[in-house]
């Protein structure tokens, strides 16, 4: 058998059979060798096969668009990839906490959403530096405003944070679980609202995974409707972020304007689909809702005027000196800490990772319409501030090209029973980064294991380390600049 | 009868001040393209958190209830040692100025006290910077107003107020707005305004002033907001007093007293509007910044009247 793993594009379904199980050290090979060539890990998760546990890799090689699964078997324990491999730290927390397979050697275990009986979220050692001048500061899981609940514990020497540790999993509704045994009526909505401000992003990448399984292809149509409503979905948390780093730093106008443009964005969604967040919108095998000819030169009508207003109100975020003292060398993560923590989205982007769904693995309007890679190199708040401000604006040239130049065609194709014993993986590249959707079916065509990967899995750990040696007063800018998902991570 | 208009335009002060807030907020919305609450939204709020009850955690002491008090009284005090729209202070006497500075710093005392008695963290780390500040805000405040001693000849505030009505600004002009800058940034600082604080932040970590009181709530609550909407009027009416803004009619000059107050809520909203934070570590870079500005009033006024 191969020991390089089974090469598959994304929205490919592979049978589960050509799926290499090797040995430990043959797997931890395989991921230290593609790791080592520049892939990245979109996945590593524990699926039950006769009773047992089996890990499952996805890794994502971005130069050839293409992915790479591999299997073994752990057993009860097997020698940690963590250690040499810092992008498995919290997948290999995960898969000890599910599945009760030890990873021997691996630094830091503990649990990431609390979900072992008995376990309490929160209750767990912490990190904890001594001395008499070093104080512990713990934030949250209940915050002040209407924010999802986390803990966060800093460890600090008067104003500096030596050390920032988070522990989440007071938003897990086990929606994985929920997810075995479909396709049915809830499926579609459990997958929309996996992150409920990145449902489009979330239901396309269920809805590829879904629609790979039972071989349908939706038409380009119903494609490109998709991708419109993931770019309106990246601007509006985009412009709500940029507004919300204004007013973190207590800059009024911009943090007023992008707040009222936030809800343009909202709009324009709902006048396609009927809802601000994009529900109902993306169907497996299409689109639940269609547009005329009418609604898109609505849409364009209104993309204009609210660009403009947009671009006036963040250039006078990014030219007050007073903004730009504040972002420039706050919270910085260095090229290589990004690679190695395995970011993904604007936070990857802003250390200078050319890393983006988009263009590495292009799929539905991604393939006629490329977007352009919003990189920087300084890593800091600012930077990541000026991908998402990048990002907007290709956003709207994407959905001004779309929609101009919509294809013909059905907007929904019936899908129909899956293919049993199958593998499938999505990669979508919502408005946080790289959403990964895998799923397994049975011998029955039901799914038997679905697992998500939310970007905001891989990027927690480096908003902690970017908090190291900050301010604890910088904080809230620091963590608005990267804004992940509670549930998104919590599932 | 000069006894009766002072405790006139005291009692006016009292009236008035939760005004002041409104007037800023007014502006910030107005600058922002936001509706933004009414002008006399404090005076709704305290109306509301006076009929509310209290509620205390078992870990303070007589010291948490004691803070609000304190500090109300600190500055009903200070209130009264400030001269207002051309009349002199209820209270005045040599060195007033420097019981002036004291007060506001008893006012901190008290209620960095009651922060520290809730022994949350948060509320430690709120005092601990409050503290820190003002190690380099009081210097500035007592260098201005030394240097406005120096130029007017006059150890109270009062006095300093009535020289600077006749005439002190055509011989000592730069020396005076020197000080009043100084002292405008010390009333940024002393008042828990942008760029040294948020008023309007939600967000703990980043909190100075605001996370001191997070334990108080209801009756002390307003005590603690009637104090602060004092502490602005106070620190405004100081300088708005030095101004050379003065006609000698009693019935005009009042009117371009309150004039001169709405205009420091409005420059006050105008810096909240334009300005970002600065980050918590430039906060004393500013603060130092107003303190040779004070020193430089100091040394001009010497040379000045040489």
């Amino acid at each position: 058998m191969s020991t390089t793993g089974r090469e598959l594009m994304p929205g490919e379904a592979v049978p589960v059979g050509e799926i290499p199980v090797v040995s430990a050290a043959a797997f931890r090979n395989v991921v230290m060798d593609r790791i080592g060539r520049g892939d990245w890990l979109a996945a590593l998760f524990g699926h039950p096969v006769n009773g047992s546990v089996r890990v499952t890799a996805i890794l994502a090689c971005p130069r050839f668009g293409e992915l790479r699964a591999v299997a073994f078997d752990p057993g009860a324990s097997y020698p940690a990839l963590t250690p040499e491999c810092l992008e498995a730290h919290w997948f290999e927390r995960e898969l000890h906490e599910q599945w009760g397979v030890t990873p021997v050697g691996h630094p830091w275990l503990k649990p990431v959403r609390f979900t072992t009986p008995g376990a309490i979220p929160g209750v767990t050692d912490y990190f904890a530096v001594a001395g008499e001048e070093v104080h512990e500061v713990a934030v949250g899981p209940v915050h002040a405003g209407i924010i999802e609940p986390g803990h966060f514990r800093f460890q600090c020497h008067g104003e500096d944070v030596l050390h920032l540790e988070i522990s989440l999993g007071y938003q897990h509704r086990g929606v994985e679980r929920a997810l075995v045994g479909g396709p049915n009526a809830r499926t579609i909505h459990y997958l929309e609202t996996l992150s409920g401000d990145a449902s489009a992003g979330h239901a396309t990448a269920g809805a590829e995974v879904l629609e790979s399984l039972a071989g349908v292809r939706p038409s380009d149509r119903s494609l490109a409707l998709r991708a419109v409503g993931l770019e309106l979905e990246r601007m509006a948390n985009h412009t709500g972020d940029l507004g919300a780093l204004a007013g973190d730093v207590a800059f009024l106008p911009t943090a007023s304007y992008c707040g009222r443009l936030r809800g343009e964005f909202l709009n324009m969604t709902a006048m396609i689909c009927g809802s601000r967040l994009g529900r109902g919108l993306v169907r497996p095998g299409g689109v639940g809702f269609d547009v005329t000819a009418e609604l898109v030169r609505d849409l364009l009508g209104r993309l204009d005027p609210a660009m403009r207003e947009f671009t006036d109100s963040v250039r006078l975020l990014f030219e007050s000196p007073s903004v730009v003292a504040r972002f420039e060398h706050l919270g910085t993560l260095t090229r290589h800490e990004a690679v190695k923590m395995g970011l993904v989205g604007p936070a990857a982007r802003a250390s200078g990772v050319a890393r983006d769904v988009r263009s590495d693995f292009p799929s539905g309007a991604y393939r006629w319409i490329p977007v352009l890679l919003a990189l920087k190199e300084s890593g800091d708040v600012m930077a990541r501030a000026r991908v998402r401000w990048q990002e907007v604006h290709q956003a709207a040239s994407f959905v001004r090209q779309v929609l101009s130049r919509l294809p013909e065609g059905e907007p929904w194709r019936p899908v129909r029973g899956l293919q049993p014993g199958r593998l499938a993986v999505s990669l979508v590249e919502g408005w946080r980064g790289a959403i990964c959707h895998v799923a397994l079916t049975g011998d029955e065509g039901r799914i038997a294991a679905y697992k998500v990967v939310d970007p905001s899995f891989h990027n927690w750990f480096g908003l902690a380390r970017a908090m190291r040696r900050q301010q604890i007063s910088d904080f809230p800018v620091c963590n608005k600049s990267f804004n992940l998902s509670y549930c998104g991570h919590d599932l | 009868m000069t006894l009766l208009a002072s405790a006139f335009v005291y009692l006016a002060g009292l009236v008035l001040a939760p005004g002041l807030p409104g007037i800023v907020n007014r502006v910030k919305a107005a600058m922002a393209g936001r509706k933004g609450v009414p002008t006399l939204q404090l005076y709704a709020d305290l109306a509301k958190l006076l009929r509310k009850g209290a509620v205390y955690s078992r870990t303070t002491t007589w010291v948490f209830r004691f803070g609000p008090v304190a500090g109300l009284a600190a500055v009903l005090v200070a209130l009264a040692l400030v001269p207002a729209g051309g009349v002199a202070a209820p209270v005045s006497f040599s060195g007033d100025l420097i019981l002036f500075a004291g007060l506001f710093a008893v006012m901190r005392m008290a209620t960095m006290l009651a922060a520290l008695d809730t022994g949350s963290s948060f509320e430690g780390m709120g005092a601990s910077r409050e503290a820190a500040f003002a190690v380099f805000a009081e210097p500035a405040l007592l260098v201005a107003l030394a240097a406005i001693v120096r130029v007017t000849d006059s150890l109270s505030l009062s006095g300093a107020a009535a020289a600077a009505g006749s005439g002190l600004w055509g011989h000592a002009a730069a020396p005076v707005s020197l000080a009043c800058a100084a002292l405008f940034v010390v009333l940024l600082a002393e008042n828990a305004r942008v760029p040294v604080d948020d008023p309007n932040t939600h967000l703990e970590l980043t909190m100075i002033h605001e996370v001191m009181v997070l334990d108080h709530g209801g009756p002390d609550f307003a005590l603690i907001q009637y104090a602060s909407a004092l502490k602005l009027w106070a620190g405004s009416a100081l300088i708005v007093s030095l101004l050379p803004c003065r006609t000698g009619n009693p019935w005009i000059d009042p009117v371009i007293f309150l004039a001169g107050m709405a205009g420091a809520g409005v420059l006050v909203g105008l810096v909240e509007s334009f300005l970002a934070r600065l980050k918590m570590s430039r906060v004393p870079h500013m603060l130092v910044g107003a303190m040779a500005l004070a020193i430089l009033a100091l040394v001009m006024g010497r040379t000045g009247r040489g």
